[in-house]
């Protein structure tokens, strides 16, 4: 009984692989050919991007105060609390902006597209799509990607910034430490390759959340309760998979940018 | 398997749509199979629909009649046999060949399938809005069909704020808009009242009698599968009317479903005259 369920399990995970892969190649390829759906990427835009931005701009706000506050407590036991501002601006912007925000996005986008296209699909609402002639990833998945990606880019600029106003906030009202030294520390250490590794991860971000909550909203069976499930792991394979991605591409741009 | 279809004993109408020429059908099913994660959902269906037929499908609820629909429009794909489209075999084509082909075809799905974030006009013409078509003539061809349908009123309205029988009366209007070759019904007077169901009814036989689509229309309620072949549309008096006695509408056959096999496939004459077991039982 349990080799039958382990073997039916194992099928049902490389089904899933099989299905996703598929789906997220014949997304990916919608992202060049016409017809585009440039007003459904405004609105989806404007969902994400403008949507997402309060969660965004406090989340990295108050990681960069947190950062402040625990490394300045580890420095000052070395005497370099000085260094506060280029410790908070690094570990914002090579590595805590783009994840922290594409988890964020994460949660709040690709449950809403995952629960938006279940209900539409239990409400044979994208049946219909089809039977009408219309494409339903080209119409919906393929927007939402587009939207995703260039949305996260410059949500991670936000979260980067505010991050850094974050642990300046720390550093002089809390800690009364100087600002400009903060500042100068934090720029500074800044090189080009810290940006662009910092940008070139929200991109694959923006492509997993999207196209995870798409997947899962396409494929939901099962009523009202399908789904809930469907949201539940659009969140949590997309979440994982940020952070999966964000070990491979760190690792790829390290062997790059040699440091 | 079936019963052998033989020609109508009735007279002809005297209106409706006139016999079907000896054209090639528009749709065709040969021996086509489909099972999902267990014993088949329909088995061996083989059946035709010709130009300016309307054929019904009948059947208790469960037997694979919705899925049979989904098949005719490549939403689903069989598992064995083959199904012609316009003479394009499309069991096997792919889902971008077939998105031009479903564009000469309109549905009507059970619940009406309307998309809740749009307004009546935008579900009424998304065919035409992804074609690009002007907005004025995006409006004056929705009013048209919107009139047709009796609904002309709720152009401003989203589908959360209609009436059941009003959001099929929609969905016709959308399936209808393009004038299509085929029009496919699932179950269209499903869980409605007899008033709405009537009028949705008249609508069907408006559409059948108008324009001499042809169609596939699913339904349980034998009442609507003998008002479609005994009644037809009178123009001059826009009303439905009943055919005089003893004549029934010779375009309008019946297909009979039953664990997923076709019993029955003839006219109304056949079918209550048939001596299978189950016509007699669903009859009685």
């Amino acid at each position: 009984m349990a080799t039958i369920s382990i073997d039916r399990t194992a099928k049902q995970l490389v089904l899933t692989i099989q299905e996703y892969s598929l789906f997220a190649w014949r997304a990916f390829q919608n992202l060049y050919r016409p017809p585009i759906y440039w007003t459904d990427f405004l609105i989806q835009s404007d969902v994400i991007g403008f949507g997402s931005i309060s969660i965004v701009l406090l989340s990295g706000f108050f990681t960069g105060g947190v950062l402040a506050l625990q490394s300045a407590a580890t420095l000052s036991a070395f005497g370099a609390t000085a260094v506060t501002g280029r410790f908070v601006a690094i570990t914002m912007i090579r590595e805590l902006g783009p994840v922290l925000t594409g988890v964020m996005v994460s949660g709040r986008n690709a449950s809403s597209m995952a629960s938006e296209l279940g209900s539409m699909v239990v409400t044979e609402q994208i049946d219909a799509m089809r039977a009408l002639g219309v494409d339903p990833i080209r119409k919906l998945v393929t927007p939402r990607i587009f939207a995703c990606i260039s949305m996260l880019f410059f949500l991670t600029i936000v979260a980067d910034a505010f991050g850094i106003m974050g642990g300046a906030f720390v550093t002089i009202f809390m800690n009364h430490q100087d600002g400009t030294q903060y500042f100068s520390m934090a720029w500074e250490s800044l090189r080009w390759p810290d940006i662009l590794q910092g940008l070139v991860k929200p991109l694959f971000s923006g492509y997993i959340i999207a196209s995870i909550g798409c997947f899962y909203g396409l494929r939901t069976t099962g009523g009202t309760q399908g789904v809930g499930r469907a949201t539940i792991q659009a969140v949590v394979w997309s979440s994982v998979f940020i952070i999966v991605a964000d070990f491979f591409v760190t690792q790829i741009l390290l062997a790059i940018f040699v440091t | 398997m079936s019963e052998t279809q033989v020609p109508s004993q009735d007279d002809s109408p005297p209106a409706g749509p006139v016999a079907a020429p000896h054209t090639s059908p528009v749709l065709a099913f040969n021996y086509v199979s489909i099972a999902f994660d267990g014993p088949p959902v329909l088995k061996n269906i083989s059946f035709s629909v010709a130009p300016g037929e309307t054929r019904v499908l009948l059947g208790p609820a469960g037997v694979g009649k919705s899925v049979l629909l989904k098949l005719a429009n490549g939403l689903l794909r069989p598992d064995k046999g083959s199904i012609q489209l316009f003479g394009e075999e499309i069991s096997s084509m792919p889902e971008e060949q077939l998105f031009p082909l479903r564009t000469r075809i309109g549905m009507v799905f059970q619940e009406g399938a309307l998309f809740d974030s749009l307004t009546v006009r935008d579900n009424v013409a998304y065919q035409l809005i992804q074609e690009e078509v002007p907005d004025d003539e995006i409006d004056v061809r929705v009013r048209q069909i919107l009139s047709f349908v009796g609904l002309e009123r709720t152009i401003d309205f989203y589908p959360s704020s209609l009436s059941g029988g009003m959001k099929r009366r929609v969905a016709i209007a959308r399936a209808a808009i393009r004038q299509p070759e085929l029009l496919l019904y699932d179950s269209p007077t499903g869980g409605l009242d007899p008033i709405t169901s009537t009028t949705i009814i008249e609508l069907i036989i408006k559409e059948r009698d108008v324009h001499q689509t042809p169609a596939l229309l699913v339904t349980h309620r034998l009442q609507d599968a003998f008002t479609l072949c005994t009644h037809y549309y009178d123009q001059e008096k826009a009303a439905m009317l009943p055919l005089p006695e003893g004549q029934t509408n010779t375009n309008t056959t019946f297909l009979m479903l039953d664990e997923g096999r076709l019993i029955f496939d003839g006219t109304i004459h056949d079918l209550v005259h048939s001596q299978d077991p189950f016509v007699r039982e669903f009859l009685e």
